[in-house]
């Protein structure tokens, strides 16, 4: 195992200092045999986690495979991910998880950490065997529908109640069905314009309040994928100050893209939860700052060419994520880089329960970590990406900063901009 | 001039105006049995229909035809398209055939606009989803400057299911740039509370149509389809006739010279009474001839020049 | 279309006083010609055309009293070279009260050059009617023509180069009366 020795580095935006990597931890000493590094210019950040990514496999390798999807998450910055259950088969029992966690260890480039069905097939109608999937090689912390929400009230409680036997938590994709039947885009101004049925914004704040007020009642922890409107953000705020164990998540894409992008037609733009106003990207923003919102999760969503070079009300809902996150936060939050580590590492290693990830780099911590240039700027290319689909929503835009290095437990997954493996 | 039609936002007023005039033109051709003119000659128009729609079909192929163009139907039934080939490959195939206009019917919206992004030649909007119909407007437009004289100041109500309506929304954008003055009228449940924003900020609401007939120049009798019942729009088609439905006797609440139009198909009994469609003041019989005039006019300055 | 012309090589040709003096003498041939100007309808070809029809009936009221039908006759939707222009608005067409049936019709155009702008009035005439005969009176004669087609009635013959142009202004349409040759140089 070769060390690294990252000379000139800002860690979080401080005055630039060495950082020595061997056998996989942050040590306080070069001894002469690493492998050097320039790292002047660049920014140290602990490997960002993202907690919510489709990896596609089993069943759509076409559009994405755990190897691949870890390329891109590590070319973004990432050492780790949480695959949400959406497969084919679904990730509703301890063989699948392990499955998809043995194809991560063996692609070696994050941790993929599998995200557990909350029921059997995403059908809300009865509970998965959690617990199984929670003792498997796995180690399944999170549970999800997501692509659908546990809508049936009793059935959601139940499970927030249940996985606090082995310090679960409920990730909730908050859509209310009965409100979104046939839905197409956000509900406003624009789809009317459009003709495209609206998905209404209370559809999601009705579910996030009963969800909290559930998660109150059974004092349980409940997390909230992919917040997406200013009335959420009110919900999680009270909530919050109540003192009810919720946390919340935000997209990258929730940050910075509205709903007028729709006009297109081009679904590339068509997601679930969809893009909303500029009122609501506004919220999300001081939210995220705040701490209303917790963290940062891409909601990766790699789909087919078929599947998106279509009729707008044909194609399914969702982008990647994974490469251009952090320059999204980036454009967003500026370079405050300590509020980054916290949205996009710590506080979404925490929320998992996920060791050895999301600490800061000092000496005796796990060299997870991942090297970012600032300054540079690039135009997002869709062939240029790691990912097998090609659904990004930045095509032609250019963004800020680009990740130069990634670490994975002192191991270079990224060098120079490019996938070692 | 404009490339495609794919909304009637892609017309200003100069456009929307020249388009009508040369109608008119069209019209007055007509008129003296001319059952054929040159000027398409040479040039292909794909008459591409996803969604049965035999009227609409009809006219763009009447028109293409009095113009010379080679027409191909390329309808969903019996062809690649039901076999589940990809609007996208059947735009490549179009392409490959050298159509200069493929005229797109579609159950989706917007996808004529997909459409545009894949061909080079011109793309003309026969109605998309719940989006846009800008052929029916205009032919609309064209009915009321002949029967009324002018656009400009008019008042028209848009009476019915306005949330789910392709005509509604080519109507309102264009009558607007024309200088109409447009209310919509029907059930909260069916005209969305943002549509004026949405469309054209002058456009008003109302919920009461008895009150709005008296200052009418022309009211329009969109169609309900009875599923909208199903979905808990309105309570049951007898409420709505009676609340929303233009009889006889709220007829007479109208102007002594509005006229009454309808896109059709009709429902007789449902939003139109009978005595109603085949009154003086209706239009609906040369709402169908004037759409003839007006495809010929759209396919003439679409296609009628350099390309 | 009626458009600004700010070019360097031009040479009036017609001012106006010799404008209004060829019109007169189209007007006088035609009263010859048809014998008193009997059974016959002017049709102007648009844009220019039409004014210039008005013009001659004018004039041959003037001279004679006697009241000539005229109209106007689009061509637009009967042209072979629509492909090489930008789409044009359509100009009107409408025959006299008595139609044209049996009549001798007169086209009226302000420029004859190759001849196809004729060739579409014929057609187009043929779809909306049937004449006795048909003659063709022109106010400037440039040559080149590309169709067998001649003019019975032509205000000017100017010999001009292919490359260059003619332009009618008329008091109705431009707000002069002038006919100027410009151009060569493209
Ligand atoms: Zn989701």
């Amino acid at each position: 195992m070769t060390g690294f020795l990252i000379q000139g580095v800002s860690v979080l935006g401080a005055a630039p200092s060495d950082l020595v990597l061997r056998d996989g931890f942050v040590v306080s000493a070069p001894d002469g045999t690493e492998d050097v590094v320039d790292g002047s210019g660049l920014v140290a950040l602990p490997g960002l986690v993202d907690l919510h990514t489709h990896l596609r496999e089993p069943g759509r390798e076409d559009a994405e495979t755990v190897e691949t999807g870890s390329r891109a998450a590590a070319l973004g910055g990432y050492t780790a991910v949480f695959a949400m259950a959406n497969t084919s088969p679904v990730a509703d029992t301890a063989g699948v998880v392990e499955q998809v966690w043995r194809l991560g260890r063996e692609a070696g480039l994050v941790d993929v950490q599998p995200i557990g069905a909350v029921t059997v097939g995403l059908a809300g109608k009865q509970l998965a065997e959690l617990g199984a999937m929670a003792t498997s090689a796995a180690g399944v912390r999170i549970f999800s529908d997501d692509g659908f929400c546990v809508a049936d009230p009793r059935l959601m409680r139940r499970a927030l109640e249940y996985v606090k036997a082995f310090d679960g938590i409920i990730a909730q994709h908050a859509e209310e069905p009965r409100l979104t039947e046939g839905a197409q885009m956000h509900e406003g101004e624009v789809s009317t314009r459009l003709g495209l049925t609206g998905w209404p914004a209370v559809a999601e704040e009705a579910i996030i309040a009963r969800d909290v007020l559930l998660a109150e009642h059974v004092g349980s922890r409940l997390h909230v994928c992919h917040v997406s409107t200013a009335g959420s953000v009110e919900v999680l705020r009270q909530a919050k100050a109540r003192g009810v164990r919720v946390t919340a998540e935000v997209t990258p894409h929730h940050l910075l893209l509205t709903d007028e992008l729709a006009a297109s037609y081009d679904p590339v733009f068509k997601v679930n939860p969809p893009l909303r106003t500029a009122a609501d990207v506004a919220a999300l923003r001081q939210a995220l700052v705040d701490g209303v919102i917790d963290v940062v999760a891409t909601d990766h969503a790699p789909h087919a060419v078929e599947d998106k070079e279509c009729e707008w009300a044909y194609a399914r809902p969702g982008m990647l994520g994974l490469e251009t996150a952090l320059s999204i936060v980036l454009s967003v939050l500026g370079e405050r880089w300590d509020l980054i580590a916290d949205r996009m590492s710590r506080t979404p290693a925490r929320i998992a329960g996920l060791d050895g990830h999301g600490t800061d780099l000092a000496v005796g911590s796990p060299a997870n970590l991942t090297l970012v240039d600032p300054s540079a700027r690039r135009v997002v290319d869709p062939a240029e990406l790691a990912s097998r689909s090609r659904n990004t929503p930045y095509t032609g835009t250019t963004l800020p900063g680009r990740i130069v290095a990634t670490f994975l437990r002192g191991e270079p997954t990224v060098l120079d901009g490019k996938a070692v493996k | 001039m404009i490339k495609h039609l794919r909304s009637a936002a892609d017309l200003d007023l100069a456009t929307a105006t020249l388009i009508l005039d040369t109608a008119g033109e069209m019209a007055a051709l007509a008129g003296r049995e001319v059952k054929k003119l040159p000027t398409l000659r040479g040039r292909t128009v794909v008459n591409l229909f996803y969604e049965d729609s035999t009227r609409t079909r009809i006219s763009f192929e009447a028109a293409a035809k009095r113009l010379s163009a080679d027409v191909i139907n390329f309808s969903a039934k019996g062809s690649s398209v039901s076999k589940g080939e990809s609007l996208k490959d059947t735009a490549l195939t179009l392409q490959a055939m050298g159509a200069d206009a493929v005229v797109i019917r579609h159950s989706a919206s917007g996808a004529p606009h997909r459409l545009a992004s894949w061909v080079d030649g011109s793309v003309i909007n026969a109605g998309d989803g719940t989006h846009e119909h800008p052929t029916q407007a205009l032919l609309d437009a064209y009915t009321m400057r002949s029967r009324l004289g002018r656009l400009a100041g008019l008042r028209v109500a848009i009476v019915g299911d306005v949330l789910h309506s392709r005509v509604a929304r080519s109507n309102v954008l264009l009558l607007t740039t024309l200088g109409a003055h447009v209310t919509l009228v029907g059930p909260p449940t069916l005209v969305p509370r943002d549509i004026a924003a949405a469309l054209s900020p002058a456009t008003k609401v109302s919920y009461d149509l008895d009150s709005v007939l008296p200052d009418m120049d022309v009211v329009m009798m969109l169609r309900v389809q009875t599923e909208r019942m199903q979905d808990s729009y309105f309570p049951s088609a007898r409420e709505y006739s009676r609340r929303y439905g233009l009889d006889l006797a709220r007829m007479r609440k109208l102007p002594e010279h509005a006229i009454v139009m309808h896109p059709g198909p009709m429902n007789r009994g449902m939003e139109i009474a009978p005595e109603v469609a085949d009154s003086s003041r209706s239009t609906i019989v040369e709402q169908v001839a004037n759409g003839v005039s007006a495809r010929m006019a759209v396919l003439y300055l679409l296609l009628g020049g350099k390309a | 279309m009626a458009s600004p012309r700010a070019d360097t090589t031009s040479k009036i040709i017609l001012g106006e006083s010799d404008l209004h003096r060829v019109v007169d003498r189209i007007a006088h041939q035609i009263l010859e010609k048809t014998s008193g100007a009997t059974g016959t309808v002017l049709l102007g070809i648009p844009t220019r055309g039409v004014p210039l029809a008005q013009r001659l009936a004018a004039r041959i009221h003037a001279f004679e009293g006697i009241d000539v039908p005229v109209g106007s006759l689009d061509i637009t939707l009967y042209r072979d070279d629509l492909r090489l222009h930008a789409t044009r608005a359509l100009g009107k067409t409408e025959l006299p009260g008595g139609g044209i049936d049996g009549r001798r019709v007169i086209l009226v155009d302000d420029v004859l050059f190759s001849g196809r702008t004729v060739r579409a009035a014929l057609d187009a005439l043929n779809d909306v009617g049937r004449p006795s005969s048909v003659q063709l009176a022109v106010l400037v004669d440039r040559g080149h023509r590309q169709l067998p087609i001649r003019a019975d009635y032509v205000g000017k013959n100017i010999p001009t180069a292919v490359s260059e142009s003619v332009r009618v202004s008329l008091l109705e349409v431009d707000g002069l009366d002038e006919v100027k040759l410009t151009g060569g140089d493209k």
